[in-house]
Formats: C-alpha cells, sequence, structure tokens
C-alpha cells in the first residue's frame, strides 16, 4: 500500500472532563479515492472534521495529512497547512453573501500563496481558474461571475461553494452534507460534476452524509458509526 | 490588503447599522470639535474686549467688579470717585488719553454710558480697532444727544431723530423715569461683538442735566423742577464720575502710575489693567468652558460605546462569516484584524463625516454667529490641538475594536469549522 491522504491510527478525543466523543482504531483515505462516509448526528462527524481540519488534537494517537503528522505543527502551521491542502463544502449558506460570486471562489487564493500559485500556473490566473471551474461545475451565465453570491439559488450557491474547495487543486476536498439542501434530482447531478472537478484537479474526495442512498455512487463507502467506538448514534 | 476589503464589504452588508453608528460618531466628533472652537474663539474674543486702555480707575473695590462694571456693563460700582481725582490723574504728563465714563442709568435694560467725545476717539477693542459710527455724528454740544450701540438700534428699531427717554437704575422695568427730558437719537455705532453694542452713550453733561433736580435718590417735586430748557443754561459740570479709562504715553510707565493712584491721599482708589483683570475673570469662567468640554468628550466616549455594541451584537449573526473564512484558511488573528479594521473604517467615516458637518455648520452659522455674538468662527484647517484630539479618538476607537476582535478570537478558536446556525 502507497502512502495514504488521511492516515487515523487509534485516535481519540474527548473534551476536557468528559467522556470521549471519538475513537478510532484505524482510518485510511487513498490519494484519488472518492470514499462515501455516513455520519449520522451524534456518530462524532463534527469532531472527527475538526480533527481532520487541525482545528482539534487528539487526545491520543496519530492524524497524518499527507503524511505530515497534524500534531506536530503549531495552531498557525495546521491553519496554513489546512487551507493550503484542502477545500472545504458545507450543508448549505457556504459564501460570504456580500461577496461576488468571482470573490467566493478566489478566497482560498487569498489566504494560502501555494493554492493561488497552482490556480495561476494552471489556468494562467486565479479569474482564469475560478471562470474556468464555474463554467465547468455549469455555471456559465454572462454576468454571474460579478453577482453578489447572496442572489444565487441554493443550488447555484452550493456549486459555487465546490468552485471554491477546487481551486487550486488540493489535494483533499471534504464535503460536509453538501447535497442536503438539494432535491434529488439535483442532488445526483451535483455529485457528478463534483467527481469530474475532482478528478481533474486530482483531488481526493472524503464526503460525508447521513443519506445512505448516495453510498454507491462512490469508491468506497464506510460508516462512522461502526468505525467510531465511542459514538452514540441518536437513531436506535 | 484583502482584509480591509473584506472588512468594507462587511460592512456594506450591514450598511444600515454601519450607517447609523458613522453618523453618531460624526455627530459627536462635530459636537466636541464645535465646542473646541467656539471655546478657543470666545476665549479670544473675550480677551479682546478692551484692547488699548492701559488701566482702568474706579472706586476701590475688587478688580473683576472693576472690570465687570465698567466694561461688561454687568453690577455696579460701589462708589464713584470725585471729578478732581479724575482731573487730577488726567492732567498727569505720563496719560495720553483719559476717558470718564459715568453709569447708573438705563433703558428697557440697556445700560446707559455718560462719557465724554474722548470716548470714540480712543476707545478700542479686538484688534486694536476703534468705533465707527455707521449712521449719523458722535454726541456733540447739545446735552440730549444719545449715541446708540448697533444691538440697541435694532432690537429697539431706534433710528436718527428718535425720542426716547432714560430710565433712573439699571433694572430691566424702572419706575423712576427721566422722562422730563427726553433724549434724540443722533448716532448709531457699527457692530463691535462687545457689550458695547448694548449701550447707551450720552454725554457726562446730559447725564448731569438728568439728575439735577435730583436729591437724595428722588426727583425734586413741584417748583423744585428744573425743566430740560433750564438745565441746558446751567453749568452741566458733573462732581463725580463712575470710573475712567487711561491710555498711556509709554507703557513702561504702566506699573509706576497704576502705584501711584492705589496710593492716592485724596480718595481711594483702584486702577487695574484689564488684560490682568480679564485673565482673572475668564479663570472664573473657566470652570464652566471646562464641563462644556468634559460633556463633549463624554458625548464622544458614546459614539464609541455604540460602535461597540453595534459591531458586539453583530458578531454573534456573523459566526457562520467567521466559519467560512476560518475555512477557507483565515487564521483567528486575520479574524480579529477584521473586526479591528472594522472599528477603525466606522470610526474614520465617522470623523470624516463629522469634520465635514462641522465644516458645513460653519459655513452656515458664520454670518450669523459674528453678527450675534461677535464670535468670527474660522473655516480653517484644524488646528494642531484638533488633530490631536480627533488622533485620540481614532485611538480609543482602535482600542474599542480590540474588544470585539478579542471576542471573535476566542469565538473563532472554539467554532472551528463548525457552523452555528
Amino acid at each position: 500500500m502507497g502512502q495514504a491522504l488521511i492516515e487515523l491510527e487509534d485516535v481519540t478525543f474527548a473534551w476536557p472532563g468528559q467522556a470521549p466523543l471519538l475513537d478510532i482504531a484505524q482510518f485510511r483515505l487513498e490519494a484519488g479515492e472518492a470514499l462515501f462516509l455516513k455520519g449520522p448526528s451524534g456518530s462524532g462527524k463534527t469532531t472527527l472534521l475538526g480533527l481532520l481540519g487541525g482545528v482539534n488534537r487528539p487526545g491520543q494517537g496519530r492524524i497524518r495529512l499527507l503524511g505530515q503528522d497534524l500534531a506536530s505543527l503549531s495552531q498557525g502551521a495546521r491553519d496554513r497547512f489546512r487551507v493550503d491542502h484542502t477545500g472545504y463544502i458545507f450543508q448549505q449558506f457556504n459564501l460570504l453573501p456580500f461577496l461576488s460570486v468571482r470573490e467566493n471562489v478566489e478566497l482560498p487564493c487569498r489566504f494560502s500563496k501555494s493554492r493561488a500559485a497552482r490556480a495561476s500556473q494552471r489556468h494562467g490566473s486565479i479569474d482564469q481558474a475560478a471562470a474556468h471551474l464555474l463554467e465547468h461545475l455549469g455555471l456559465n451565465q454572462p454576468g454571474l461571475l460579478a453577482r453578489r453570491a447572496g442572489s444565487l439559488s441554493i443550488g447555484q450557491q452550493q456549486r459555487v461553494a465546490a468552485a471554491r474547495a477546487l481551486i487550486g487543486q488540493p489535494e483533499l476536498v471534504i464535503a460536509d452534507e453538501p447535497t442536503s439542501a438539494l432535491d434529488a434530482d439535483t442532488r445526483e447531478a451535483f455529485i457528478g460534476l463534483l467527481f469530474n472537478e475532482c478528478r481533474a484537479a486530482g483531488s481526493s474526495l472524503l464526503f460525508v452524509s447521513h443519506d445512505q442512498s448516495l453510498a454507491p455512487l462512490f469508491d468506497r463507502h464506510l460508516s462512522l458509526a461502526e468505525l467510531n467506538r465511542a459514538a452514540k448514534p441518536r437513531e436506535a | 490588503m484583502y482584509l480591509l476589503r473584506l472588512a468594507l464589504a462587511s460592512l456594506a452588508n450591514r450598511r444600515f447599522t454601519a450607517l447609523l453608528t458613522a453618523f453618531a460618531i460624526a455627530l459627536s466628533v462635530c459636537l466636541l470639535l464645535a465646542v473646541e472652537r467656539v471655546r478657543t474663539e470666545a476665549r479670544a474674543s473675550f480677551a479682546s474686549t478692551i484692547s488699548g486702555t492701559d488701566l482702568i480707575v474706579g472706586a476701590r473695590s475688587g478688580s473683576v467688579n472693576l472690570l465687570l462694571y465698567s466694561v461688561f456693563r454687568i453690577g455696579n460700582a460701589t462708589n464713584n470717585i470725585r471729578w478732581d481725582s479724575y482731573q487730577h490723574i488726567a492732567k498727569d504728563p505720563r496719560v495720553k488719553w483719559a476717558i470718564p465714563i459715568s453709569l447708573g442709568d438705563s433703558h428697557r435694560g440697556y445700560r446707559v454710558l455718560g462719557t465724554t467725545g474722548e470716548y470714540f476717539e480712543h476707545y478700542q477693542y479686538g484688534r486694536r480697532q476703534h468705533l465707527q459710527l455707521s449712521q449719523g455724528r458722535p454726541f456733540a454740544d447739545n446735552p440730549f444727544d444719545v449715541v446708540l450701540g448697533a444691538e440697541v438700534a435694532e432690537a429697539l428699531h431706534y433710528k436718527l431723530g428718535d425720542k426716547l427717554v432714560l430710565a433712573h437704575g439699571v433694572a430691566a422695568i424702572s419706575l423712576v423715569k427721566h422722562d422730563d427730558k427726553p433724549f434724540t437719537v443722533v448716532g448709531v455705532l457699527q457692530r463691535t461683538g462687545t457689550p458695547v453694542d448694548r449701550t447707551l452713550h450720552i454725554s457726562l453733561a446730559g447725564m448731569e442735566a438728568i439728575h439735577i433736580d435730583w436729591h437724595n435718590g428722588v426727583p425734586a417735586r413741584g417748583a423744585g423742577r428744573i425743566s430740560a430748557e433750564q438745565a441746558r443754561a446751567m453749568d452741566l459740570q458733573p462732581a463725580a464720575i463712575t470710573a475712567f479709562m487711561l491710555g498711556l504715553n509709554n507703557k513702561i510707565a504702566t506699573f509706576s502710575v497704576q502705584r501711584e493712584i492705589n496710593e492716592y491721599g485724596n480718595e481711594p482708589l483702584l486702577a487695574i489693567l484689564p488684560g490682568v483683570a480679564l485673565q482673572e475673570l475668564w479663570s472664573l469662567m473657566g470652570t464652566a468652558e471646562q464641563a462644556l468640554f468634559v460633556v463633549s468628550l463624554f458625548v464622544v466616549l458614546t459614539g464609541l460605546i455604540g460602535m461597540l455594541t453595534a459591531i458586539l451584537t453583530s458578531l454573534n449573526e456573523r459566526r457562520r462569516e467567521m466559519a467560512i473564512l476560518r475555512s477557507v484558511g483565515a487564521r483567528p488573528w486575520h479574524i480579529a484584524g477584521l473586526l479591528v479594521l472594522e472599528a477603525l473604517a466606522l470610526a474614520l467615516a465617522g470623523i470624516g463625516a463629522g469634520l465635514g458637518l462641522l465644516y458645513a455648520g460653519i459655513a452656515l452659522a458664520q454670518g450669523y454667529v459674528q453678527a450675534n455674538y461677535g464670535l468670527y468662527l474660522p473655516l480653517a484647517w484644524p488646528s494642531a490641538h484638533e488633530w490631536t484630539l480627533l488622533a485620540i479618538i481614532l485611538g480609543a476607537a482602535l482600542l474599542m475594536g480590540s474588544v470585539p476582535a478579542w471576542r471573535a478570537y476566542r469565538q473563532s478558536l472554539a467554532d472551528g469549522l463548525s457552523i452555528h446556525l
């Protein structure tokens, strides 16, 4: 087995003085893989994403992203590492509504030199990278780039968020229930577009959702409730 | 810098609150600067109520009291001084000119000043400006001529040739009137912005004439009365005056003349230096002036606290904004910086708008204020002192901005990437 993109070993996490929220013996995400992680509420999803984002530190165990042990980095270095290598898509209201669509897509390039460099290297400039991604995600209406992000429909906003996660080709895209606000038809179309663009960018995809019906679309699927020995699922 | 762009865009998104906040700061800044300017100008104008006069001499009392009744027409003299004392001092070779003044009567609340032609020639105010007539002429040989201050003429609608009756005493409503001896308006002075505007000027002879048949403070009755025509023919040399002003040939002599007058053997006299007495008086009023300044400082503080409140209340609804920024790589200090920049932008906008309001207000009110209060408010760039005040306001805004910045910093560390609704 080659080097995994994400590797967790015997990771536990608990807030001080509280019962553990997360206890994972092993978890791997291979490079280029699209993984569906079923994560109902109470399964420790938020905690896991916090750990992968480097916002929280594990109590025990090791978390490696691209072979880098997150715990060995300082808070500032973890922040930098996160934006350099990870793009995020959240459930909804992903965008800063007062910025234009273009500015929203380009936000990671403002905070990460390496993503800005990769975007301009591949597409000539950051603006072109943003326009290219939006077009590939089906947002090619004239004048859309300059519109306020808040004026877009939810489906359009999620695609703008996807473009933002993908700009500058991060190695990893983490999508946290990105389709739960979409209806069934647009849901699969959105996932299809996301797959294509992740492949084009060479990014791995970690897709977290409670919606089991989406699982067959992915290379591999896991259940966080089974993975996490400390999980207390609410659904009985 | 991109953070500034983000801060401004976020503020523009909340433009209604942001505008109100900046407007509150603008009003408070405008008030502070207006108070400062009026204060500075009032002090300057107060100091120039009288100029060119080296000594003011009156009966022995306090220097502020003498200044108040001789220059500001406030209060009363405790005693008169004898005409021969005045003559004696006025003839001193070191004295260039002397203006006798006699007070005690009034007309519809405005004080009457008895004096001589010297008054129009030598009395100075402001930057050594002489009195100018806007209409008519100074009073001449006729003892029943009166020259009005600008405000008296305007408020009471008098014009040249009008007759008016003086009242005994200085109360606004006087029961005893010199109605047997009416005066004729022969001149009106130009506005000076000093108490001269609120004064009626008559000759010493006129002052003597209206009191010639008075004994023990009450007018004579019946056969004892003397008519205006009879008075005209009599000797109208006064026996006493209230005070007099002196101009000296050589300023160096001021202190020696002052000492001699204060040690004058025939009568207890007091000579004061107007500048020194003005300063003494201003130090009494300085408390009120400083209170005004402190109040306007507190208004500025209120404006800034309004800003602090607006930013703090926005924090909770902006947790999502912060989490999104964190997910695209903003570090907690970026978030903190964003809020400091926001406070800075609001304060700068407030200060800019406050200056705008101030200058618009000065441009509009300049003429009116000068005409009515004798205060010249210059439409000038802020002084060094005013710049300092503005810098302090900006510093205070930064300090206040650091409170929400610190909270947002803590909050964004705790929230991480999780978006709270």
